[in-house]
């Protein structure tokens, strides 16, 4: 499993930080900032949960 | 319902609640095809989302649905539109709402939000200390739900919180939908006067707060109206939600013993709590306005270009294809998705600030009034639905 952010669309609401702390920060200006892209299998649901609660739709999985 | 300029409108059915639900007619709108007509609170047609499924994709797709919704009350003399929507971010699209937005994130990182937490903690405490040495018994939402979260974006802001009688209560009348509208839209523009006032101050000497760091960073890209919108809006949303948050989780909570008691012994268990409290109690009620731009399908439903949709944040928190019980508060739940911060690019810039503002609250409340008890019979309790976000009159409470 991979994340994918696009800091493009991010709007910096700052939810995949709160589901999932060790995964993902926010630089100065709030956007995501992925802290591994490839999450141990024990931060999988709390990554899943960050995808899911992304308001703007900037972060995505690719399985595999 | 009168349309009429000046006239005074009566609630619209889906802002009616029964205590903390939706009223049951809003609730039935998401087991019927298609999207019910309704009129606004500013007496206009429009067509009410329910769903869960439907609010968030009508909220994420910023290009097919303009959130460029004026509302259409009277201007008061001297007033413009533009004057009204300048950094007014509920107001814009992208790319405009994209870059106002992006003056303001990086002041509401999850990083500067737990940097305030001391403070946070301080606020609440001294609440808790002049509670405590006054009472009981107390009304909660004067003593505790409204000064709290007032307090903290003022000074986050650069708000004198010496002004907080005169801003707690023109925001308050301003939100009533039940007053006319006219009253409603100059409340507004008094609102921006005054901020106007501290822009200037702000303009000759900025402070070490936000209003400061806005003119100080961004004094060339923001103009006047823009930096009095901005502020306006940060003010009226920072106290009013959370203030309402803290009113009606407290009742809700003093009615759920097991579930208080878990708040408050729990740390881990205070997190998921408030995100159970804020969709089963989703105090931003009001329907957040978006017009169709052009024709497509929302879900199974087709709607028109020009159609005005009116999206039920509380229906959709309690919609049981996303949670089971919906109508049932619990705070043990794993995840409870919710729409109570909207969604899409809208969704709240505060949001780091309100979840950290409850998490000291909440604990710290409990821990200090272990005996905390309804002051009067729950029956008693008045709830005040007629505003764009929920909350409770008054909170009598006894310890």
């Amino acid at each position: 499993m991979k994340i994918e952010a696009n800091r493009d669309i991010c709007i910096g609401a700052g939810n995949c930080v709160l589901a999932a702390e060790d995964v993902f920060d926010q630089d100065d200006e709030a956007l995501v900032v992925v802290l591994s892209d490839q999450p141990s299998d024990d931060q999988t649901t709390e990554v899943r949960n960050a995808v899911a609660q992304c308001p703007s739709g900037a972060l995505s999985l690719v399985e595999g | 319902m009168s349309t009429s300029t000046g006239g005074t409108p009566t609630i619209p059915r889906h802002m009616q609640r029964d205590r903390f639900a939706p009223v049951a007619e809003t609730q039935a709108a998401r087991d019927e095809p298609g999207f019910p007509t309704i009129r606004t609170a500013f007496g206009t047609p429009a067509r009410l989302v329910t769903r869960y499924a439907d609010v968030r994709e009508v909220l994420g797709d910023a290009e097919r649905f303009s959130n460029a919704v004026v509302p259409p009350m009277p201007l008061p003399d001297g007033e413009s539109d533009a004057d009204r929507r300048a950094g007014q971010l509920l107001l814009q699209d992208p790319p405009e709402h994209t870059r106002l937005r992006r003056l303001l994130t990086g002041e509401f990182t999850v990083r500067r939000i737990r940097r305030l937490e001391p403070r946070i903690a301080e606020i609440v405490d001294d609440h808790l200390d002049a509670m405590a040495a006054a009472g009981p018994p107390a009304d909660l939402v004067s003593a505790f739900a409204l000064p709290v979260p007032s307090l903290v974006i003022c000074e986050l802001l650069g708000v004198p919180y010496a002004d907080r009688d005169e801003f707690q209560g023109r925001a308050a009348r301003q939100l009533d939908v039940s007053r006319p509208l006219e009253e409603r839209g100059r409340l507004a523009m008094e609102g921006r006067a005054y901020m106007g006032d501290l822009v200037d101050r702000a303009r000759i000497e900025p402070g070490d707060d936000m209003l400061g760091m806005l003119v100080r960073e961004h004094g060339d890209d923001l103009t006047r109206n823009e930096l009095i919108g901005v502020a306006s809006l940060l003010l009226i949303a920072g106290h009013e939600t959370t203030a309402n948050m803290l009113g009606l989780g407290t009742l809700a909570l003093l009615r759920a013993p097991d579930q208080l008691a878990l708040v408050r012994d729990r740390p881990d268990a205070v997190a998921p709590a408030i995100e159970e409290l804020l969709r089963f109690l989703s105090v931003v009620h009001s329907g957040i306005p978006r017009t169709v731009r052009h024709d497509t399908t929302v879900g199974e439903t087709p709607v028109s270009a020009g159609d005005l949709l009116v999206l039920s944040l509380p229906a959709a928190n309690r919609d049981p294809a996303t949670v089971d019980h919906p109508d049932d508060l619990d705070v043990t739940r794993a995840i409870a998705p919710h729409v109570a911060f909207s969604h899409g690019v809208h969704h709240c810039l505060g949001a780091p600030l309100a979840r950290a503002e409850m998490a000291v609250a909440f604990p710290a409340l409990f821990w200090r009034f272990p005996t905390l008890a309804l002051g009067t019979p729950y029956e008693e309790i008045e709830f005040r639905s007629a505003t764009v976000v929920h909350g409770l009159r008054a909170l009598p409470v006894t310890w």
